[in-house]
């Protein structure tokens, strides 16, 4: 699991360097959180602390949730959902090894059923010159929800490239007229884009050191492509790139980070495959027709539950008994 | 209105016809669940439930006349069986019913005086020997029912525990300190 | 060249085969005593046919075979039977078995023995030579070979010979092809005309090249036409069986299939060693070839009398002093002695001295997370991860469905398992569950058949009775009828009582019958009463007591029972 926090810090620097360090003290926050919940969890169950809290399982949950919260929300929506994925999606299930559902997508799911107001305030990046808070300001409102006079929180914050391109698109514009709004870069959002980027260098130096397989990334990330790339093609007015798709959003450290969670994923290499193209389309499609700015994480979920179904389908014939059909 | 009526007994007269149909046509013979219930119990045909036999009990079980817990040959593993095959509970076993090791009779061929009681008495014809000849236990055939240790007048035969060895060792469960110890 | 197949998986553990593979083979010194087990092979165990005290020579047979699964065990030299019990043995169970302990005299004089010509004599007396000399399986399955020698139902293609050697380890196969490769080859040649096969291939991994040079040489000297050597990768596990098998000839021998059914039949070089000394030259297998490795100073492979304490062979290779258990085999499937008094058996291929510094304690198992490192190193192409749950939660049924039984238990997942979870022990756990619940229900099975026979003649017994019953009366009832009309006729002739009801001589004929019964019952003794000594006597007494007592109770239902 180190190697994977590992790979997670490329992303991480980069978000650092567009949208400021804010969302450190979320990764922080969350961190505490996690290993805190564990411990109480592991002594409720009569369980040893050391080998359960120095195999970074909690961590990585941990700093997964946190990247996918908005870096500058309030600290307790950090909080309850750390507490809730480690406590009630990961131990009460039989803790590590036994949880059905991606701990830290089941904590994402709460928080955006629960709290959606929060969960749309993103940070706008450096690049488009904003107004933008110090550092002690960031600290301010998050542990106070005080922000300096004469500043609401729209004005420092804005919605996803994706989310923009949802509601933009509602009220009629066409995609090339949204696309040129300052917020896009060159592939999806400005600045996320590169976050985007940072993850899939650190997916494909997981790859390189074998700690994942191919087939997850690949078949979800190209499942995406194909469902947005048929819409885009009859469309282009309404249904952007799949390029925009792949930069955008939770995809990239959904295919490299949170579908390759071994717990949560099919065993079988045949299995893998049809798991992260259910993904895949499901994201899509939850994007394009579905009521929330993201579907990454609720792609995760549905598929998770198919998880036993698709492992006892393609359940590979043993040695010995490939050629006679039995 | 007049449609729909037509509709609905159209649909139950073909439905009680294929009923009917597969009534006569896959009737079952005798009565499976007691089949089913005799496939769990052990066979040792003690008579330890108080019913002459594993059939005769598991005739009982099905008629709901008799508790799950009866069997004591069976173990806790048959009454979890029989409590999964039933839909029932678990029930542990009440007192004095608790089981007992495997074990297996032996005739003391010294004793032995040849009285057929205990031939008579054993539900598997496990036991071999002639009226005033020496009997003896066939050991693959007893089910250590021990139904042949009351009948016989000279208390010959006694219940030799089966030992293990390595033939007939077995695996243990691999236990490994996960949990704290206590 | 020929073409190599590859099978699923596989490991690459550390080799550690060099340190002992730097001497070439000693013979082992003698030990003060020698523990030979009479189950040193698969099948039945072998029946002692020597007694206590008495002096027996080396290559004489001290445990003759039961049934056809079965093998000879043999005196590894001359000396002294000092005891016929159970000892430990190499085992799993850590449980005792049968072995006749020998106390050798020094002398090792053997009995008279001579090898054959095994092209003058038919193939059935070439197998019967093999099993009168014990002749098993080296490499470690240890099944008798002249069982494994034969064919007739399958037409056999290739043999396969077994000098693959995967194991960390273990030497033994790799110096004797070292320094016995003609030897080898040429009880390979003998097995093959057993078989019929068209064709030899030697594997043996390319970690070895001086035993491949070496046999290729024996191939050429000795004109062996059917035989290729065959180097093949390093890896784990290509030494068992069906991996190899499925190197060298591309198929694959499924679970429950035996390979002779693919055509391809498998032998050990060391087996084929030990077929050439049996009829080649008459000599039984008295000994083998044991690595001696691990927490020693001077590792090395000793050429072993059967049943010698590990303890005493240990001690030769130089046994370091922190050394705390032993291992028999390699690391990956050997079995820990539960001593070091257990002798050596056909099995034993290596000993590994261990100590805590070379072995620690395994770590603590962790929860599985399902990473499937075990599922892309298994030999056997499982899903370890799934048979792994299946066997923690008891889940048979599941586990057998997953294929349980196409394990080879070769330890390569638990090898890899990040989490340290000895998978080997869950499989062999939930297998020998598998195995008790279908003995189990083959006994209940029988007990029913048993029993519902037993209910079905003792219906028809009754029945028989009541139908000869019947006939009686019928027959009496004629003869009343018969009577009854004489009587008329006499009545006629004679006026008599007109009381006498014919129903009550009836009743009087049965009470006069039972009456007889009870006394002939009281007057009977048991025939085996005429000679008896005073004890027989007053236990016989004593039961007649005894009777008498429960007859009496029997009839005063009151009274509190004594016994």
């Amino acid at each position: 699991m180190l190697k994977v926090m590992l790979a997670l810090i490329p992303g991480i620097a980069l978000y650092v360097w567009y949208f400021g360090p804010a969302i450190l003290v979320s990764i922080t926050l969350a961190s505490i959180t996690a290993l805190a919940t564990e411990a109480a969890m592991l002594k409720l169950r009569d369980r040893p602390l050391k080998p359960f809290l120095s195999d970074n399982s909690a961590l990585l949950t941990a700093w997964l949730l946190a990247l996918s919260i908005p870096p500058l929300a309030p600290w307790w929506l950090v909080v309850v959902g750390t507490t809730f994925a480690i406590s009630v999606s990961k131990h009460l299930y039989g803790g590590l090894g036994s949880n059905p559902f991606n701990p830290a997508m089941i904590g994402y799911a709460v928080l955006i059923i629960s709290f959606p107001m929060h969960m749309t305030h993103w940070l706008t990046p450096h690049a488009l010159g904003g107004v933008e808070l110090t550092f002690a300001e960031q600290l301010g409102y998050i542990f106070n929800g005080a922000l300096p006079r004469g500043l609401t929180l729209d004005a420092i914050t804005m919605a996803t490239a994706l989310d923009t391109m949802k509601t933009q698109l509602h009220l009629g514009l066409s995609v090339s007229d949204i696309r040129d709004m300052p917020i896009y870069g060159r592939l999806a959002g400005q600045g996320s884009e590169m976050v985007a980027l940072g993850f899939a260098l650190g997916g494909i130096y997981l790859l390189l050191n074998r700690i994942i397989t191919w087939h997850l990334p690949l078949a979800y990330l190209g499942a995406l492509f194909a469902t947005a790339g048929i819409f885009h093609l009859v469309d282009p007015a309404h249904y952007v790139t799949p390029l925009f798709h792949w930069f955008s959003g939770a995809a990239m450290i959904g295919a490299f980070f949170i579908l390759t969670d071994p717990v949560t994923s099919p065993t079988t290499a045949k299995g893998k495959i049809i798991f992260a193209l259910g993904a895949g389309i499901l994201t899509y499609l939850i994007r394009a027709f579905g009521g929330f700015p993201d579907g990454m994480a609720f792609a995760t979920l549905f598929m998770n539950i198919c998880v036993p179904l698709i492992d006892a389908w393609t359940q590979p014939k043993v040695f010995g008994k490939k050629g006679d059909g039995k | 209105m007049i449609s729909a009526l037509l509709v609905m007994i159209g649909i139950a007269a073909f439905l009680g016809t294929v009923l009917g149909f597969s009534a006569i046509r896959f009737k079952v013979q005798g009565n499976p669940l007691v089949d089913k219930i005799d496939a769990v119990l052990p066979q040792t045909q003690c008579g330890q439930c108080g019913y002459p036999g594993c059939k005769p009990y598991a005739e009982a079980i099905a008629k709901g006349e008799a508790e799950i817990n009866l069997c004591p040959p069976g173990g806790e593993d048959g009454i979890h069986k029989l409590a999964d095959l039933l839909g029932k509970e678990f029930v542990p076993f009440g007192e004095g019913a608790a089981p007992k090791g495997k074990s297996v009779a032996f005739i003391d061929e010294n004793t032995c005086i040849g009285c057929t009681l205990c031939i008579q008495a054993c539900p598997v014809d496990a036991i071999v020997g002639a009226a005033k000849q020496m009997h003896t236990i066939i050991a693959s055939e007893c089910t250590g029912c021990e139904l042949c240790l009351a009948p016989c007048p000279v208390d010959c035969i006694s219940m030799l525990p089966i030992a293990e060895d390595i033939t007939n060792w077995k695996w243990r469960y691999p236990v490994f300190p996960i949990r704290n110890a206590a | 060249m020929k073409a190599i197949f590859r099978f699923h998986g596989g490991i690459h553990p550390p080799t550690h085969k060099a340190a002992s593979t730097r001497t070439p083979i000693t013979p082992a010194a003698l030990p003060s005593k020698l523990v030979i087990p009479l189950h040193q092979h698969v099948g039945i165990r072998a029946k002692a046919v020597v007694q206590v005290g008495e002096r027996v020579l080396k290559g004489q047979v001290i445990g003759r075979p039961e049934g056809r699964l079965s093998s000879t065990v043999h005196a590894s030299t001359s000396g002294t039977v000092s005891a016929i019990d159970m000892q430990l043995v190499a085992h799993h169970s850590g449980l005792p078995d049968l072995c006749v302990t020998l106390i050798p005299d020094g002398k090792d004089e053997w009995i008279e023995h001579g090898g054959v010509d095994y092209k003058q004599i038919s193939h059935t007396e070439v197998r019967h030579l093999l099993r009168q000399a014990g002749v098993v399986g080296l490499g470690g399955a240890v099944f008798p070979s002249d069982v494994k020698a034969y064919s007739n139902k399958h037409k056999i293609k290739t043999m396969v010979l077994n000098g693959a050697e995967c194991e960390p380890y273990i030497t033994c196969d790799d110096m004797l092809m070292r320094e016995r490769a003609h030897d080898i080859l040429r009880g390979a040649e003998v097995l093959r005309e057993l078989l019929y096969a068209e064709e030899v291939l030697v594997g043996i991994e390319d970690n070895k090249p001086e035993a491949i040079a070496a046999m290729r040489q024996a191939v050429i000297d000795d004109q062996h036409e059917h035989m290729r050597v065959i180097s093949v990768p390093t890896v784990y596990p290509s030494g068992g069986a069906k991996q190899l098998i499925r190197i060298l000839t591309g198929i694959e021998v499924a679970a429950g299939v035996r390979s002779p059914e693919m055509g391809v039949q498998c032998f050990n070089v060391a087996t084929a060693y030990s077929a050439w000394r049996a009829i080649r030259h008459g000599e039984p297998l008295l000994s083998r070839i044991v690595t001696v490795t691990g927490n020693v100073d001077d590792a090395r492979n000793f050429e072993v009398l059967l049943g010698t304490p590990v303890d005493e062979l240990v001690t030769q290779a130089g046994r370091r002093p922190d050394t705390d258990r032993h291992i028999m085999g390699g690391p990956m499937m050997g079995v820990q002695l539960p001593a070091a008094t257990v002798g050596v058996a056909k099995a034993t291929n290596c000993i590994i001295a261990s100590s805590p510094a070379l072995f620690p304690p395994p770590q603590p198992a962790l929860p599985c997370i399902r990473c499937t490192r075990c599922a892309e190193v298994c030999p056997a192409e499982l899903q370890p991860q799934d048979l792994y749950w299946f066997a923690k939660s008891n889940n048979f049924g599941k586990a057998q469905e997953f294929h349980l039984f196409d394990c080879i238990e070769c330890g390569a997942c638990a090898y890899v398992c990040p989490s340290h979870i000895p998978l080997v022990s869950y499989y062999r756990y939930a297998k020998s569950e598998i195995w008790e619940r279908e003995q189990e229900s083959q006994a209940a099975e029988l007990a029913r058949e048993r029993h519902e026979y037993r209910q079905y003649r003792i219906e028809r017994e009754k029945q028989e009775k009541a139908e000869k019953l019947a006939q009686k009366e019928k027959a009496a009832a004629a003869a009343k009828a018969a009577a009854a009309a004489a009587a008329e006729k006499a009545r006629l002739d004679t006026p008599s009582d007109p009381d006498a009801d014919p129903d009550d001589t009836m009743q009087l004929r049965i009470e006069a019958a039972l009456a007889r019964a009870k006394e002939q019952a009281a007057t009977t003794q048991p025939k085996n009463t005429d000679t008896l000594t005073p004890q027989q006597q007053a236990e016989i007494n004593e039961i007649d007591a005894r009777r008498a007592r429960i007859h009496a109770s029997a009839h005063h239902d009151a009274e509190p029972k004594n016994e």
